[in-house]
């Protein structure tokens, strides 16, 4: 069916294809390019695409110790909140899917309303109450909140992909007398890890993202990657090359994971809506 | 599968599973945890935010701290930086809306057809989606539109045309072309999914009845797209609304306030200036404005419920 095409369209399609995707995603390609630059190749348009390539300054940023201080932090904090809203979220989500009341709608709706609270309308009291709690600049205070902001969506996409699993299968296991904890160890995880998955990935890539809170309440113990490449934004002296390298090194784990799950991001994006 | 037949099932599994729950009992302490979590984080800070708005409350110097009614509204309503500040929300959230959409059905319809790759363009096309708002701030303001050293400046002098200044002449058209680049991926990750549902042999359909190109796009794939497209709409305005760290790490949200919205206005009040009342009051404001817009978002995002 598809090939109706002549030839001739198919090439153009090609070409046009490719032309719009290669534009796009061109802000990417220059800083990629530009990391393996020299920092006076970075600022001269005579070395565009024609450069002796270098690695250096990958090594500069890795070597500033507390590069792999940020890293981490953005490992720990984004994995910590993921879990914490997966194990909050995983319970109401099989309750909600599978044993739905008259209160189910509402609840799901009320959920999904939290999401919509601008962060910066709360920011003063966090910032007041995280002050008088120690929690400023800590890990545990950038956890919970970003576990606050992904837990709707945790629950929604789980939600959205249980509804697809046949109620029979975990009705059967009820019937052979399995209890909640059995029907959750030996049914509903084993059937849903491609939903666990692809939950967690989706919430993994948002806290990475999420650049408010921690610019806001992080200085240098608990900063991640977002806060501390807000750091190269200060003008003295242009350091393009390295804010590349910099760059690179904190988009590559995040765009890998999306370019792998992209087809199943959709559902907890649009909260169950496009699938 | 017609949606009468869907519907009557769906109410016959509904009569099942109301009968179920009940005899398996209730499973609210499931539900509970998340309710509780959501509950106070939405509850707490919200009462504190109002409460606040009514006070004159600095934290430098907190001897002052007394209630003052609307005083702070009125403040708030008479000076002119909360009109500029709401404005400049609503044009990031217009533009980029804009931008988005309409790039996205023009990319997706490009990359909908068959060619070699493929596959492979349409994952690559989301790319932008998932490079954090301080990366692609930085990127675009440096590498690419930095008036002496990027690389926009150096082509237009190849060109013979004058570099431009792009933040401080134009920061806010500046900041809504960085932030949709970031969300054309969005909306192409969503018009992408959609389209691919579309039957292709309505279009085949159609092109035999003698539909032209441009007829199949307005009277197939657009009504297609439609749904989806409200929803990239609403999603994006809840986003895009907070924006911050794109003007944090451009602009600064200068020159003067040209480039302030309603999250950098109360950034500024709250942890630049120390005035809490002033900051809850712009926070207020701006949880009412969202609420607004949630409202509409959460009937459209109901409709499609399956419960």
């Amino acid at each position: 069916m598809e090939k109706r095409g002549t030839s001739s369209s198919t090439v153009l399609n090609f070409i046009a294809g490719w032309a719009a995707v290669i534009l796009l995603i061109f802000p990417i390609i220059w800083m990629f390019l530009t990391s393996f630059k020299t920092e006076i190749d970075a600022l001269s348009p005579e070395a565009s695409l024609i450069f002796q390539p270098t690695l250096d300054n990958y090594r500069t940023v890795l070597a500033r110790s507390n590069y792999l201080t940020f890293a981490l932090n953005s490992v720990y904090t984004s994995v910590a909140a993921t879990l914490l809203a997966l194990l909050v979220g995983f319970p109401a989500a099989y309750s909600m899917a599978f044993l739905p009341t008259a209160k189910t709608r509402q609840t799901l709706l009320w959920i999904l309303s939290t999401k919509m609270m601008p962060p910066v309308g709360v920011l003063v009291p966090i910032y007041i109450l995280y002050r008088d709690m120690g929690l400023i600049d800590s890990h545990l205070g950038l956890i919970l909140l970003f576990m606050f902001a992904n837990l709707p969506i945790v629950v929604w996409m789980l939600y959205s992909f249980f509804r697809d699993i046949p109620r029979d299968i975990l009705e059967a296991a009820r019937i052979d007398g399995a209890g909640l904890w059995e029907e959750f160890r030996y049914v509903l995880i084993p059937l849903s890890g491609p939903a666990l998955a692809s939950t967690a990935l989706l919430s993994i890539i948002l806290c990475w993202n999420e650049a408010f809170w921690s610019i806001n309440l992080t200085t240098t113990k608990a900063a991640t990657l977002a806060a501390f490449i807000a750091t190269y934004s200060a003008p003295q002296g242009l350091f393009w090359a390295k804010l590349s390298a910099a760059a690179v090194l904190a988009i590559a784990p995040v765009l890998v994971m999306g370019w792998i799950g992209q087809r199943h991001l959709v559902r907890g994006l649009t909260f169950g809506a496009v699938k | 599968m017609n949606s009468t037949s869907s519907a009557v099932q769906h109410g016959i599994a509904q009569m099942e599973s109301s009968t179920r729950a009940e005899s398996i009992g209730p499973k609210t302490y499931l539900v509970a945890p998340s309710v509780a979590v959501l509950l106070v984080w939405i509850t707490v800070p919200t009462v504190m935010t109002f409460w606040f708005s009514f006070q004159h409350y600095n934290l430098v110097n907190t001897a002052g701290r007394e209630f003052i009614g609307f005083a702070n509204y009125l403040y708030f309503f008479s000076s002119s930086s909360l009109t500029i500040a709401a404005l400049n929300s609503i044009y990031v959230v217009l533009g980029v809306i804009a931008i988005t959409v309409c790039l996205g059905i023009g990319l997706v319809l490009l990359l909908d057809r068959d060619f070699t790759g493929a596959r492979i363009a349409r994952v690559l096309a989301i790319s932008p989606f998932f490079v954090m708002p301080t990366v692609a701030a930085l990127i675009w303001k440096n590498l690419l539109l930095d008036p002496v050293n990027g690389l926009l400046a150096t082509v237009l002098g190849l060109v013979g045309l004058p570099a431009v200044d792009w933040f401080g002449t134009f920061p806010m058209f500046s900041i809504i072309v960085i932030i949709a680049w970031q969300w054309i991926g969005f909306s192409t990750l969503i018009l992408l999914t959609a389209l691919q549902s579309l039957d292709h042999e309505l279009k085949e359909a159609a092109a035999m009845d003698g539909a032209g190109a441009f007829a199949t796009f307005r009277f197939i794939v657009l009504p297609h797209l439609a749904r989806p497209i409200g929803i990239i709409v609403m999603i994006e305005t809840i986003f895009l609304l907070s924006v911050f760290a794109e003007i944090f790490v451009t602009t600064s949200g200068g020159p003067g306030l040209a480039s302030t919205n309603l999250s950098f206005l109360i950034y500024v009040q709250a942890l630049l200036r120390f005035d809490v009342g002033l900051a809850s009051t712009g926070g207020v404001i701006s949880i009412i404005l969202a609420n607004v817009v949630a409202y509409f978002l959460a009937k459209t995002v109901s409709r499609s419920l399956e419960i």
